[in-house]
């Protein structure tokens, strides 16, 4: 889903501290990364990997069909924006903090262009055994049939390192970002799930904040044949305060965990209290 | 960040939107003569002054003196209120509700608009108050703007209301808003619009294109201002176990799985991607600071390693004359090493979290 061994992606700020290391971790996941770009950069190589000025350069010279910006959040939006005009397909936008205006421009023009946005504040998507556009830890993967999608990152990583632990590999694994504003939704992710040959259950991770994991039940309600294993993260967080990302708030008595959870049950997810329960569960509705 | 009234106004005014004539005072006597019905209005980034007594009519400088003396020093929703507004209290025809906001589902603004304003929006009928997707693009267009003027009943206005929704829009881009709301906007006895009431939040992460913009963060809890320093979240809560992890759906999953198993988490503090040693101990400090009788960390190391965890840890607890009593679950890259370190320390390390939640909650309860 997304990204497989022929994707040809490029990291849009590679010789900055983050987008090296990631650049390296994504090519040593088995992805074809072929390209990097910074402005005023172009000619030098990291680990390897060509540098480029400019999208447009890089994708003349190799191909882009994914990007990855590690750019930080003054120039992420031009960054993100570059891209989607070069014809780029896939934006991950792996930066934090960016500001919410420049995520709606960004993902309206992605509209435009046809493309898709994944993020930001996300830490984008791998595929087991085929390649990775983000920041997730390579050595928590296993492959198998389990779909995956977060809007955190570090408790994807839990879950996903768990659900390994347990024989129960993954078939694509997809952090959809903790901003109020993002490109690719829970439903969006259950859709591709759902149209996905290689997953056979999904896992959703939510968390406070907002009404996507009511509109992804109201998708699993009418759309989805796969089983479905649903979290909420923030059960127990105090109303109207930001729990660390920008979207993680209930807010005048909405986005509570039990309207979600609420929600996800009467739409036949199988939702757990606990993150340690979910391989369990797994294993449960696989049996069925 | 939510300005206070008179700064939302500010943006008006110098946007060209009609907002009543008045003066921020911080003291009873800096009232000036007033010769016409002033409203005073305590300044606080909160909605519902009304309610609680910070909205008052006067009529008379004596009477708008007291006033401010009797709000100044209050706290109103939790904010101590040290400045009052006192403007001229317009003839009322009649208020409306208007606002832009962002819609997270859709991804865009969206306009919401009511014929009836004045009281908070939750309490405006539902079925009354009506909404328009804006597209980033294209802003408040002609079409919309007549919709609206029908909705808030003021036809043959179409040229005022689209004046102002473009002023708001102007507003609501170019300080990246996440809200600008005027409740009530009034049409005067004399017919004009005049915004009586603003309500405008910033969004956090555009600050920094915003210098010129009051400074956020001087209130509230000291240590939830000092943690925001250091770029770390930070939320006081009602337990006593404090809770550390890194990420923000990690940290919450873990105050859930503390109270699963019976325990109350007194703060929750998200460390984000650091992978500084420094700020570690800087985070465990302001922590140890917030009279936790036990720290609960639960680290899963990607691009935060453990051993950069345990690391800040040692550093800070040993500095510490009387260090809290702490328990700590690591997994992910270096955990190993990680685990040793802290047990050379004879602190209490763990791969699994829920025992080491166990393990939290029974020296909580021992002690």
């Amino acid at each position: 889903m997304i990204i497989d061994r022929s994707t040809r992606v490029i990291v849009q700020g590679i010789t900055g501290h983050q987008g090296r290391y990631h650049a390296k971790a994504m090519a040593d996941f088995g992805t074809r990364v072929v390209a990097g770009v910074t402005p005023g950069k172009g000619g030098m190589t990291v680990d390897g990997i060509p540098v480029y000025d400019s999208v447009a350069e890089a994708s003349r010279r190799h191909g882009a069909d994914v990007s990855v910006v590690f750019v930080p959040r003054q120039g992420a939006a031009d960054s993100a924006l570059e891209a989607l005009e070069a014809g780029v397909g896939t934006v991950v936008i792996v930066t934090e903090h960016l500001p919410v205006h420049d995520a709606m421009t960004i993902i309206q023009y992605a509209r435009l262009q046809g493309a898709r946005v994944i993020g930001p504040n996300c830490s984008g998507v791998a595929v087991p055994g085929k390649g990775k556009a983000g920041i997730m830890p390579n050595a928590i993967f296993r492959e198998g049939s389990v779909g995956v999608v977060s809007r955190s990152g570090t408790l994807a990583y839990e879950v996903v390192s768990s659900l390994s632990q347990a024989g129960l590999g993954q078939s694509t694994c997809l952090g959809i970002g903790g901003d109020s504003v993002i490109g690719t939704s829970f439903v969006d992710a259950l859709r591709m799930f759902e149209n996905d040959g290689h997953t056979s259950e999904v896992v959703l991770i939510g968390e406070i904040g907002g009404s996507a994991e009511e509109e992804a039940a109201e998708f699993v309600r009418g759309s989805m044949s796969k089983p479905v294993v649903a979290y909420i993260a923030g059960q127990t967080a105090p109303p109207d305060r930001k729990m660390g990302h920008a979207g993680a708030l209930v807010y005048r008595g909405r986005g509570t965990a039990k309207s979600k959870v609420d929600a996800l049950r009467a739409a036949g997810a199988a939702v757990v209290d606990a993150p340690w329960d979910i391989p369990a569960m797994v294993a449960q509705v696989r049996r069925r | 960040m939510m300005l206070l009234e008179d700064q939302g106004k500010r943006l008006f005014r110098e946007q060209g939107i009609k907002v009543p004539s008045g003066r921020t005072v911080t003291a009873a006597e800096q009232v000036p003569e007033v010769l016409v019905p002033v409203m005073v209005k305590a300044l606080v980034p909160a909605g519902g002054r009304g309610k609680s007594g910070g909205v008052r009519r006067a009529s008379g400088t004596e009477e708008a003196r007291s006033a401010v003396g009797s709000m100044l020093g209050t706290s109103i929703s939790g904010h101590a209120v040290s400045s009052v507004l006192v403007e001229e209290a317009l003839p009322v025809a009649r208020e409306m509700y208007l606002s832009i906001t962002i819609d997270r589902s859709l991804g865009v603004p969206i306009l919401m608009a009511s014929g009836t304003g004045g009281m908070d929006v939750e309490a405006l009928d539902e079925a009354l108050v009506r909404r328009w997707a804006l597209h980033p693009f294209l802003g408040v267009r002609s079409y919309v703007v007549r919709e609206v003027a029908a909705a808030i009943s003021l036809p043959g206005k179409e040229g005022e209301v689209g004046d102002l929704l473009g002023k708001l829009w102007k507003v609501f881009t170019s300080f990246d808003c996440e809200l600008v709301e005027v409740n009530p906007l009034i049409l005067t006895t004399d017919g004009a619009l005049v915004a009586v009431d603003s309500k405008v939040s910033i969004n956090d992460d555009s600050l920094f294109r915003h210098p010129d913009l009051p400074v956020p963060g001087t209130e509230g809890d000291e240590l939830e201002v000092a943690a925001r320093s250091e770029g770390i979240a930070f939320v006081r809560l009602e337990g006593d176990i404090g809770v550390i992890a890194n990420g923000a759906g990690l940290t919450m999953a873990t105050l859930d799985s503390l109270s699963l198993h019976g325990g109350r988490a007194g703060a929750f503090m998200d460390l984000g991607g650091t992978d500084d040693a420094a700020r570690i101990r800087r985070a465990f400090e302001i922590m140890s600071l917030s009279g936790q009788r036990v720290v609960l960390v639960n680290i899963f190391g990607a691009m935060t390693k453990c051993d950069t965890v345990a690391q800040g840890l040692v550093e800070a607890l040993g500095a510490m004359p009387s260090p809290p009593d702490t328990v700590v679950r690591v997994r992910g890259v270096n955990e190993e090493k990680a685990r040793e370190m802290l047990r050379s320390r004879e602190i209490a390390a763990f791969a699994e979290l829920e025992y080491a939640i166990m393990e939290a909650v029974a020296r909580e309860g021992a002690r």
